[in-house]
């Protein structure tokens, strides 16, 4: 999280604090295990109504951000989220509206993400190192578009109203992306298991499912774009999110070490723990700075913003899951129980670390952008 | 860090103005060099190339010195421009592709020029300062000795008062440049019967001077760049004293600071895009593709790696740069920065090692990967150098993080009894 907060984002993360505090302790993130949905509607909609899915859309749509930066106010938001292992659909909510905003489209929908009725996830290509290629494809039979295929880990699919669906384009070599309301004819969701108590995915499978030309948001053929500035928001959104659970492992484990003694001494006076912490706060401090970076090189539009958040993103997979496994030892047994709090980050972590690209992938992918710097200078 | 804080006003230049002054003149009287030249410059083993880049560097410095772009956070009535930290990063991003004077930035711009301003009387500071920001004086460090590398404070060369002047004898070493640099900074122990920190003394010597002999150390990669001094009777006049006597370690606590933070000091000009340390991670990037292996994905990771690391000590070092600037953090989170850097230094100069597979064993002329194993025998002097990364965690844990201090046996007892070998404790 940034260190100098304006004294309005201040505010909003502290009002955000304040309400997952009460709403989402970690005794309702158990009870919520087995539930299908995995958050209470009213929650949702009343962080909605705290601004929570309104930070990446336009004045004029309805949306509105605390600081010049809405990309940065939303990861406040996600970092408190992390902080709290809260519930809810955050990052591909706001991925989502983001898009519909900058498109000026399907605004009855994006009315309905702004006040929480309506959830909206992203049907995302599987992400690559050097490219991505949607396995839903869209032909045209007459003026509609038929969709034919599959989408792996979406976020809440069972839950949501609406599918933003990044398809291959059968009339060339294009991208074209649909909001397709989950009640189409052809569309239906599969749950998937995950570690996270919370967080639901599914598998959408879209067989001949028909949806008018008017679903297309942006041009047809022309989204690379937009779906490359998708996943740049999802990660920064995600990297964020991480960063607070982070923080949330590291203070419980800082605490544990001063409360807890051994061989009539606190664990904090063994420099052999001591030195441990030193590389975990460093692991934390660099995971702030390189989520931060990240998030500010997107929200400017720089040109090197992919390369760092690739970065940011492999340095929070491998760092920040480290981390919390070192915190859960330092623990010992009690760390490993279902009792214990640790492990609502650990999974929290542990599931972002695995989406949208793994470090090992995101390592990859900054070597293809130094070739293609390279390559450009040669 | 408020002496040093140059306020800014309305009167100062702005960024942009600054950087169109910064770029006419880099852009009309500096060469560009590659990454490849700089590369080949650090680790140069020729004393004649040596002394001849010094020399371009001390010319280099009086023309920035004379074109008003030196110094640029030291206040004007040093000889410095009296501008930001803004101007100063404006300056390293003009600087990007450009020959620079390397050799006059760490140790004399900061930490030597950095304590000078901080701790010196009026008089050292007209005298040396503007020396400095001409190039006319280049500055080591007599710190560590070798009696103990970490515990700095340990000092064991000793300063005897005589009249005005003061008499030194003891040996300091890891100066690198010694041999060809004018002036040293040096701790000294003033007070024997005092506990470690209180009885030390800092003071300032031309190292050019019969009664110091300068020994050239030889490392295990060839390197003859560090040096061991050995001071006899060496006289220093009491008006080159910094700082009160026996208070050396209120100056020594900030020079440590002014060390840890040379990655993102406002007294130090580092071109943008070069890598810290020894090892810069686009190395691994050139050995696999003069090896042919960039279609390997392994490969290709440990490319994306290293840049990974480069890009976040960087992140890291601005944060934590912020947070010590804004009073979030204390100064010993600059400890953070110096794990890193030497904890990711030593990750890629592994990873450059695996990149260059059977070449890392043996290697004809000309090959990308000639120096990588000889990196490698150096792998640990970025963990070491400036301070251990052992002393970085406890300067972390105990001081940031406010963990129990580990138990010591050299506190609130006179110097001279402390032990300082196994026969002392028995």
């Amino acid at each position: 999280m940034l260190l100098n907060l304006s004294e309005d984002q201040q505010f909003f993360r502290e009002t955000t604090d304040r309400f997952l505090t009460e709403q989402v302790p970690p005794d309702t993130l158990r009870g919520l295990r087995h539930d299908p949905v995995g958050y209470d509607p009213a929650y949702w909609r009343r962080g909605a109504e705290l601004g929570w899915t309104s930070l990446l859309v336009r004045e004029e749509d309805g949306g509105g951000t605390i600081s010049d930066s809405g990309l940065a106010d939303a990861g406040l938001v996600a970092y408190e989220f992390g902080r709290h292992a809260a519930p809810g659909p955050l990052a591909v909510v706001n991925v989502v509206a983001a898009a519909l905003s900058a498109h000026a489209a399907a605004p009855d929908v994006l009315a309905g993400l702004l006040s929480g009725e309506a959830i909206a996830t992203w049907c995302a290509p599987p992400f690559g190192s050097r490219r991505w290629q949607p396995n839903v494809e869209a032909s045209r039979s007459g003026t509609d578009l038929v969709l034919r295929g599959e989408a792996q880990i979406v976020e809440s699919a069972g839950q949501a109203d609406h599918l933003l669906v990044t398809c291959r384009d059968q009339s060339g070599t294009g991208v074209t992306q649909v909001l397709v309301p989950t009640t189409t004819p052809g569309v239906t969701t599969t749950p998937m298991q995950t570690v996270d108590l919370t967080r639901r995915f599914g598998i959408v499978t879209f067989d001949e499912a028909k949806v008018p030309a008017s679903a297309v948001v942006g041009h047809a053929g022309e989204a690379a774009a937009q779906v490359h500035r998708q996943f740049e928001q999802l990660i920064v959104l995600l990297n964020a999110e991480s960063v607070g659970a982070m923080q949330t492992a590291f203070d419980m484990t800082v605490e544990w070490a001063f409360d807890r003694y051994s061989f009539g001494r606190p664990l904090a006076s063994y420099q052999a723990l001591k030195h441990r912490f030193a590389d975990m706060f460093m692991w934390l401090e660099s995971s702030h700075a390189t989520s931060d970076a990240a998030c500010a090189a997107v929200a400017a539009g720089d040109p090197d913003a992919a390369e760092l958040v690739s970065a940011a993103k492999a340095y929070i997979g491998e760092y920040g899951a480290e981390l919390v496994q070192d915190c859960t030892q330092m623990h010992g047994g009690i760390g490993v129980t279902f009792e214990h709090d640790l492990h609502l980050f650990l999974r929290r972590v542990t599931v972002n670390r695995a989406l949208a690209g793994t470090p090992a992938e995101h390592h990859q992918r900054i070597t293809a952008f130094i070739e293609a710097r390279e390559g450009a200078a040669a | 860090m408020s002496a040093l804080r140059v306020e800014t006003s309305e009167e100062l230049e702005s960024l942009e103005e600054f950087r169109q002054r910064a770029r006419s003149f880099i852009r009309a009287n500096l060469r560009q060099v590659s990454p490849e030249e700089l590369r080949w410059e650090r680790n140069s083993n020729d004393d004649e190339a040596e002394l001849a880049t010094i020399k371009r560097d001390r010319e280099i410095q009086r023309m920035l010195f004379d074109a008003g772009l030196a110094g640029i956070c030291f206040p004007r009535e040093y000889g410095g421009q009296g501008l930001s930290y803004g101007h100063q990063k404006v300056l390293n991003e003009e600087f990007a592709g450009y020959e620079y004077p390397l050799r006059v930035q760490i140790p004399t711009l900061s930490p030597c020029a950095a304590v000078i301003l901080e701790f010196g009387t009026e008089e050292q500071k007209l005298r040396h300062l503007p020396a400095i920001l001409k190039g006319e004086e280049l500055w080591m460090q007599f710190l560590s000795e070798p009696s103990g590398g970490s515990d700095v404070a340990g000092a064991l060369t000793t300063a005897v008062r005589d009249g005005e002047q003061w008499i030194l004898n003891g040996s300091k070493v890891w100066t690198s440049g010694a041999w060809w640099s004018d002036w040293g900074l040096c701790l000294a122990r003033t007070n024997w019967d005092q506990p470690k920190h209180r009885g030390l003394t800092v003071f300032m010597l031309p190292i050019h001077q019969p009664n110091v002999e300068v020994h050239r150390i030889e490392m295990n990669n060839g390197s003859r760049e560090f040096c061991q001094e050995f001071m006899t009777d060496v006289v220093v006049p009491d008006t080159d004293r910094v700082g009160a006597v026996d208070e050396g370690w209120t100056v020594g606590t900030r020079w440590m600071f002014h060390e840890r933070m040379l990655y993102n000091s406002s007294f130090v000009t580092e071109p943008v895009g070069l890598s810290h340390g020894s090892q810069d991670a686009k190395i691994v990037y050139d050995i696999a593709l003069a090896h042919g292996r960039l279609d390997d994905a392994t490969v290709r990771g440990n490319i994306g790696e290293a840049r990974m690391l480069e890009l976040v000590v960087n992140q890291l070092a601005e944060r934590v740069a912020e947070g010590i600037r804004s009073g979030r953090m204390s100064d010993q989170a600059a400890g953070l920065v110096r794990l890193f850097k030497g904890t990711s230094v030593s990750r890629v100069v592994t990873l450059a090692l695996n990149t260059a597979g059977s070449s890392g064993a043996a290697w004809a002329e000309g090959d990308t990967a000639a120096m990588t194993a000889i990196n490698f025998l150096m792998r640990q002097a970025g963990s070491i150098g400036g301070g251990t990364t052992e002393m970085a965690r406890n300067v972390i844990s105990e001081r940031v993080l406010g963990m129990p201090r580990e138990r010591r046996l050299d506190k609130d007892v006179p110097f001279r009894d402390v032990p300082r070998s196994p026969s002392a404790t028995t």
